[in-house]
């Protein structure tokens, strides 16, 4: 099938797969699954700023189907998601502002490749130390059926990292923000500061940075996994709808070849976000741990071949 | 348990058996007619076309939750 906007020839079915695979890991991890899908759209041989626009139009989409489903689970807290979509469009304006004066400099490629690996590789360290130390801990307690009253507490997880996220939420800073659907109760600014950092690393390393976003609202604000897997999703649905406006007015998106990949997002999605339901909050965080690893090893690849995949 | 498994995993294959005709009725349908549309947009109107972008998967998401979720359901009240 051509698709005339961004002027490459590319076989539908392979789309919806792409799409259904990315579909499948938005809904369980609530990631964008950028990592994959530039790659897997630049194999097709579609230039890099199409493939970068294009996906961030396509985990609009994704993301709009995940964030619904997580919501009729009770999975989104709206007033985070809110106030981290502020942050991160704020990010991720100063991470594309970097890589442009890198790109002026002369040595993007370089620089965000091993940030990229850097980042992706720290990810997955931690979280599998984290959620292996957790489900230890976990081991000996003792699994008793949980009420429906006691739902929205059984959302609640344990963290080895827990005792440094508690003096986090303690730190008083003006204004507190109660937000009684995470249970916690944290400063705006540590907030924000979430939000930004995975803004930035969203604008600089392309795609929803869902990859550094979900690991941070655990560890740092302390919402629970599933909340933070909908949440993330719900306010990746406002960031990168942003995206793809400015984006779509530089002429990077080509929507035909997004519309495509979404048919197939649909059906993965639906399956990803049931999965999370028969999965506790650190063997889902466990299961991530190899998802940044395959950005890292596809940009060591890069690096080493000198191929753009 | 296992009975149920199977029964959720023969529905989920019905339905996916159903929304590839679905999509791929789409392809040719609406992919064909917006295709040239949406080209000559992105070459003479970009605001419009981000707009427009925004809209149509946006709006394709909507309806094709609305649609599995829908097919779902039926499938669900058929093999019961």
């Amino acid at each position: 099938m051509f698709f005339p906007i961004s002027h490459s020839h590319i076989n539908p079915l392979y789309l919806v797969i792409v799409g259904f695979v990315i579909g499948i890991l938005g809904g369980f991890f609530g990631v964008g699954g950028s990592f994959i899908a530039g790659p897997a759209l630049r194999l097709m041989g579609v230039d890099w700023n199409y493939a970068v626009g294009t996906d961030l139009a396509h985990i609009v989409g994704k993301s709009i189907v995940a964030a619904r489903k997580h919501r009729t689970l009770g999975n989104v807290d709206m007033k985070l998601g809110m106030i981290m979509a502020l942050g991160t469009i704020a990010g991720a304006e100063g991470g594309a502002q970097l890589i442009q004066a890198l790109k002026r400099a002369g040595n993007v490629n370089t620089v965000v490749s091993w940030v990229a690996i850097v980042v992706y590789v720290g990810i997955s360290v931690f979280m599998l130390w984290e959620s292996h130390k957790t489900l230890k801990l976990n081991k000996g307690r003792s699994r008793r059926p949980v009420s429906d009253v006691k739902a929205a507490v059984s959302k609640a997880d344990h963290s080895a990292f827990g005792p440094v996220t508690k003096k986090i939420q303690q730190m008083n800073i003006w204004p507190m923000i109660n937000l009684p659907t995470s249970g916690i109760q944290i400063s705006l600014w540590t907030i924000l500061a979430v939000a930004v950092v995975g803004g930035f690393f969203s604008g600089f390393l392309g795609g929803g940075a869902g990859y550094i976003r979900m690991p941070s609202m655990v560890y740092v604000l302390g919402v629970p996994t599933h909340l933070a897997v909908g949440t993330d999703l719900f306010e990746i649905v406002i960031s990168a709808s942003y995206g793809t406006f400015t984006h779509a007015i530089k002429g990077n998106v080509d929507i035909l070849i997004a519309l495509v990949m979404h048919t197939g997002a649909v059906v993965g999605a639906q399956i990803g976000v049931v999965a999370t339901q028969y999965f506790a909050g650190p063997k889902i965080r466990l299961a991530f741990v190899p998802l940044p690893l395959i950005g890292a090893a596809i940009v060591i690849y890069t690096l080493v071949t000198g191929h753009k995949f | 348990m296992k009975k149920d498994a199977a029964k959720s995993l023969s529905v989920f294959a019905a339905e996916l058996a159903i929304y590839s005709v679905l999509v791929t009725g789409y392809f040719f349908l609406v992919l064909h007619v917006l295709g040239n549309w949406l080209y000559q947009l992105e070459t003479q109107h970009r605001v419009l076309y981000a707009v427009v972008a925004i809209l149509l998967i946006a709006g394709q998401a909507v309806v094709l939750d609305a649609v599995s979720t829908g097919l779902l359901r039926l499938l669900r009240r058929y093999w019961r």
